[in-house]
């Protein structure tokens, strides 16, 4: 078979069971494929095909990911390989130890298949920020695949990745999973473990699967889910078999649509892509009601400061002293931590850290910090009664336009601040989101819609979801390139 | 104008837990640089903290010990700053919610007892340890120490001298010594202490502006550095000139302090909550479990030893002045019921030849079971208080049991009246002036014969018997 870059996870895993495929043998198809193809996409930072064959040869005797090669964003830490967040700060640096998500991929056979292309520390919504190069939209090359996990994003849709790990604080696994059109999950804080996630924003963050269909994204958040003793952030909750909750059924289910998410100056495609979406999920008999998130206006500003507070704090350890890069010939000590994060971070960290900086300065943290604090509690609040109303999903664009063209927002932060608009409330409150393919533009560039579930309930999105997709071809379709 | 010193203390103890507070590295003393290190203790990215239950109990533990009322909610905050030895670039330490609050100490001063109330106990983490290349321009970085269990006891502002400074640094050292979590070691580190001090008229009740004072490695340095800063403030007050808030370092090779930075250079920490840790709440019976298993600390343990043992109360306060002899003085009483005699025998001759050796009661070859034995053997007349002088030395060198020592050397009195007659007969026969001045009524010439008898023996006689047999012998003239 020639083509085995071109299926699923699900697909290859059936092919492997039947023994007509070996793990070797899809490495290779995957390998040449990103050989072919990521000259145009730039989604990988680091790939080397020799690694990933000696991980084949010395695989587990079974697992559920038993020869499935997984692309992993840049800001995981994989023992003694390159993990730099896309970072200059961190040129060079190959972790001692392995991300709890590494360690468990790796239990069940999976081959850690190359690091993907970021925004710098996760820091934006195009994969711009990298210090390496910008990454691409597989649909359409002069625009961005979304970011923070844009590489992620973009290897899985240009079938260079079977599937690939993302992280998410504000919308960075679900915005560029819609951008480029496969599915991607931001699960509930606490479900997967962060310990050797590089953080930028502790509290918000989460790791999750991008993948080409559903089944794909239910099968591998299982393998990466569940609590971690080493890390106090996860929660103590059985992980359910989420691929038995893969059913096409919908009846009954209440899926509740916010108003404030449907405002004018939405893309007018996305729109009406979104609203056909909830008319076949209406058809196949779910209820749905409209919902309200009244404080989601002040999402954008909380979220920029909580999530730029925590990264100033994060990204302090970045000095120079221990590893990653340092300044050529400092003076003294101030003049090697000035030029050390002068030199080695990028415009976007800089304009976080400062930003970050500020608004816990004495004098000014009660104002901005304390009090998005409180108002993260009422965002929080919100969901909490859409779910207690009965609702078992939110169902929202995850994007308000389709991927934007390269420069089109790098010159104006605030402008890509709002393209996370609909992801970032998840965040701040914790609940699980997913975005899944819903249509495509005229132009032909894909149209996501995101579902938001209710805490530790990442199995009913993955039903809905499934059920949609059943209804639907989108997922079937693939970028030519 | 007289001037009185307002101090408050900030003590920084580090736990002796077996593993560091969040992490499972060492907390042992010592070892090659960087040697008790790994990812999480280093702050390498990614890592995240998980909080050492033991070291948590500890702290407990100490908060009640000094009666603070220990809070429901156990909730960390990063404090930020930049510095080489702190890895992460922030040390998660508590904050707006401490572990615990109002406790007190009790301390002894000239004027009898005093309260130095006790503002909070809390948790935070160590940093690791710059180490500067002599006569170059490197320093080296050692995170050995780094993310070790740190305890700070804030005291409020109730000290009013230095010697009363010194006295709470003692009874606080030898209460943290009774609770077994520190080993207490200013020079390994294991006790930092840092004071805040300002000065005010005698009489008044506000406070002035303080001074911090840094880089005291002793109790002693920290009441020589506070008496400097109390004489340098009152010069200043009396020349006119304003008192600056600032830090001061103790330089203890001049015996001065000297400013380190002012007030408008001092960091910004920009606290807030440790997202990696999130609060929790204790269990409910852990605080009142943990109280219930407080050992017995110093002030109970001496008015026991005065109560129920019938110590003096200087010998009871000199004794639970050292936790190990203290202990060491119980165990001997298990096996010879006389406290008073024990006590006398340890603060004198065994006290005097361990400290000659620099050694600890628990470490003493002599055990409390031997000390006990050698008493016996006085009770029983088998040797004389004077020769137990000697024999106990023999018992701290080697360890040896009295009873062996007393047989190998052919040690015991002798007490055989038989013996004794013949030596008490010569005797009188000798000194015969002397036989006669104590029968014309002289006592200390008996004395006299008693001495003579002990020297015939080499002072293997029994005094006492010896006594009997003369007085018999001379009555009967």
């Amino acid at each position: 078979m020639d083509n085995l870059y071109s299926l699923t996870a699900g697909e290859l895993l059936s092919l492997l069971d039947k023994k007509s495929v070996k793990p070797e043998e899809i490495i290779e198809s995957v390998y040449s494929r990103a050989q072919s193809v990521d000259k145009k996409i730039k989604g990988y930072i680091h790939l080397d095909k020799e690694k990933a064959l000696s991980q084949a040869k010395g695989l587990p005797a079974s697992g559920r990911l038993r020869g499935i090669p997984v692309a992993i964003k840049d800001n995981i830490c994989v023992e003694g390989e390159l993990t730099t967040c896309a970072s200059k700060i961190l040129r060079g640096f190959k972790p001692p130890y392995n991300a709890t998500i590494i360690e468990k991929l790796k239990s069940e056979g999976a081959v850690i298949f190359g690091k993907t292309n970021m925004d710098e520390f996760a820091f934006g919504s195009s994969c711009e920020n990298s210090s390496y190069f910008p990454t691409l939209n597989p649909w359409d090359t002069a625009r961005i695949p979304g970011g923070s996990s844009g590489g992620s994003a973009a290897v899985v849709s240009a079938d260079e990745a079977i599937m690939a790990i993302g992280s998410d604080t504000g919308g960075s696994i679900r915005q560029p999973a819609s951008l480029c059109g496969v599915v991607g999950m931001k699960p509930t804080y606490g479900r997967v473990s962060r310990y050797g996630l590089i953080a930028f924003a502790s509290s918000l963050d989460q790791i999750g699967p991008l993948t080409k269909n559903v089944h794909d994204a239910a099968l591998l958040l299982g393998v990466i889910a569940g609590f971690d003793s080493k890390d106090s952030t996860s929660v103590n909750v059985p992980v359910p078999d989420y691929l038995s909750y893969l059913k096409n059924d919908v009846k009954g289910m209440k899926i509740g649509i916010p108003k404030e998410y449907f405002v004018a100056g939405m893309d007018k495609e996305v729109e009406a892509a979104v609203k056909e979406a909830i008319a076949l999920l209406k058809g196949k008999g779910a209820q749905i009601v409209e919902v309200t998130l009244p404080h989601t206006e002040y999402a954008v500003a909380v979220y920029y400061i909580i999530a730029t507070a925590e990264a100033s704090s994060n990204l302090a350890r970045f000095d120079g002293v221990q590893y990653g890069y340092r300044c050529e010939d400092p003076a003294n000590l101030l003049d090697m931590y000035e030029r050390t994060r002068e030199e080695g971070f990028g415009a976007e960290a800089k304009r976080r850290i400062i930003l970050g900086t500020y608004v816990l300065s004495s004098g000014y943290y009660d104002a901005y910090y304390l009090k998005a604090q409180k108002v993260r509690t009422l965002i929080k609040n919100d969901f909490e009664q859409v779910f207690k109303s009965g609702c078992d999903c939110i169902l929202t664009p995850t994007s308000p336009t389709p991927a934007f063209k390269v420069g089109e927002r790098s010159s104006d932060p605030l402008s890509m601040y709002l393209s996370d608009i609909f992801t970032i409330s998840v965040n701040l409150a914790g609940v699980p989101a997913l975005s899944i393919p819903c249509g495509y533009t005229k132009g032909g560039l894909p149209v996501g819609m995101q579902l938001i579930g209710d805490f530790f309930k990442e199995e009913e999105l993955f039903r809905a979801a499934y059920t949609y997709e059943c209804g639907t071809d989108w997922h079937k379709r693939s970028p030519e390139l | 104008m007289a001037y009185e010193p307002v101090v408050g203390l900030e003590v920084h103890v580090q736990l002796k837990t077996v593993s560091k507070m969040f992490c499972g590295c060492t907390t042992e003393f010592g070892g090659a640089p960087n040697s008790h290190t790994c990812p999480v203790c280093l702050g390498f990215p990614g890592t995240l903290p998980v909080l050492n239950r033991r070291a948590l109990v500890e702290a407990i533990r100490v908060a009640l010990a000094v009666g603070c009322k220990v809070s429901d909610k156990v909730k960390f905050h990063r404090k930020n700053y930049f510095y080489p030895d702190l890895p992460k670039d922030y040390q998660i330490s508590q904050y707006d919610e401490p572990l615990s609050e109002n406790g007190h100490l009790k301390i002894k001063t000239g004027g009898g007892e005093k309260t130095i109330r006790i503002k909070r106990v809390h948790m935070e983490e160590d940093a690791g340890k710059l180490i500067h290349e002599e006569g170059g321009d490197s320093s080296f970085v050692d995170f050995n120490r780094s993310g070790m269990p740190l305890l700070e006891i804030v005291s409020e502002p109730d000290i009013n001298s230095p010697e009363e400074a010194y006295q709470y640094l003692t009874d606080l050292k030898l209460l943290l010594r009774y609770l077994d979590v520190s080993d207490c070691d200013m020079e390994k580190g294991s006790l930092r202490c840092d004071a805040n001090i300002s000065i005010r008229k005698k009489g008044e009740t506000g406070l002035g502006t303080k001074a911090e004072v840094k880089n005291m490695n002793s109790f002693k340095a920290v009441k020589s550095a506070l008496e400097f800063e109390f004489e340098r403030q009152s010069k200043c007050l009396e020349t006119g000139e304003r008192i600056v808030q600032e830090t001061r370092l103790w330089n203890p090779d001049k015996g001065i302090t000297a400013s380190m930075r002012s007030k408008e250079e001092a960091h910004d920490y920009r606290y807030f909550p440790e997202p990696d840790l999130v609060p929790f709440t204790l269990q409910g019976d852990l605080v009142d479990e943990e109280r219930k298993n407080l050992p017995e600390l110093p002030e109970a343990r001496k008015g026991r030893f005065i109560g129920a043992l019938g110590l003096s109360g200087y010998d009871a306060e000199v004794l639970v002045q050292d936790k190990a002899t203290a202990d060491y003085f119980e165990e001997c009483v298990k096996f010879y019921n006389k406290p008073k005699i024990i006590s006398n025998w340890l603060m004198g001759d065994v006290s005097a030849y361990l400290n000659s050796k620099n050694l600890s009661a628990g470490d003493s070859k002599l055990k409390p079971q031997g000390l006990a034995g050698l008493l016996k053997e006085v009770d029983s007349g088998k040797i004389s208080g004077k020769m137990a002088k000697d024999i106990i030395i023999e018992m701290l060198d080697t360890g040896k049991g009295a009873a062996a020592i007393i047989s190998e050397k052919g040690l015991s009195q002798i007490s055989d009246t038989g013996e004794l007659e013949k030596f008490a007969e010569e005797t009188i026969a000798e000194n015969a002036k002397t036989a006669e001045d104590f029968l014309k009524g002289k006592d200390n010439a008996l004395m006299f014969l008693v001495g003579q008898v002990m020297k015939k023996t080499k002072g293997k006689a029994n005094p006492a018997v010896v006594n009997k047999i003369l007085r018999d012998k001379l009555s009967k003239k």
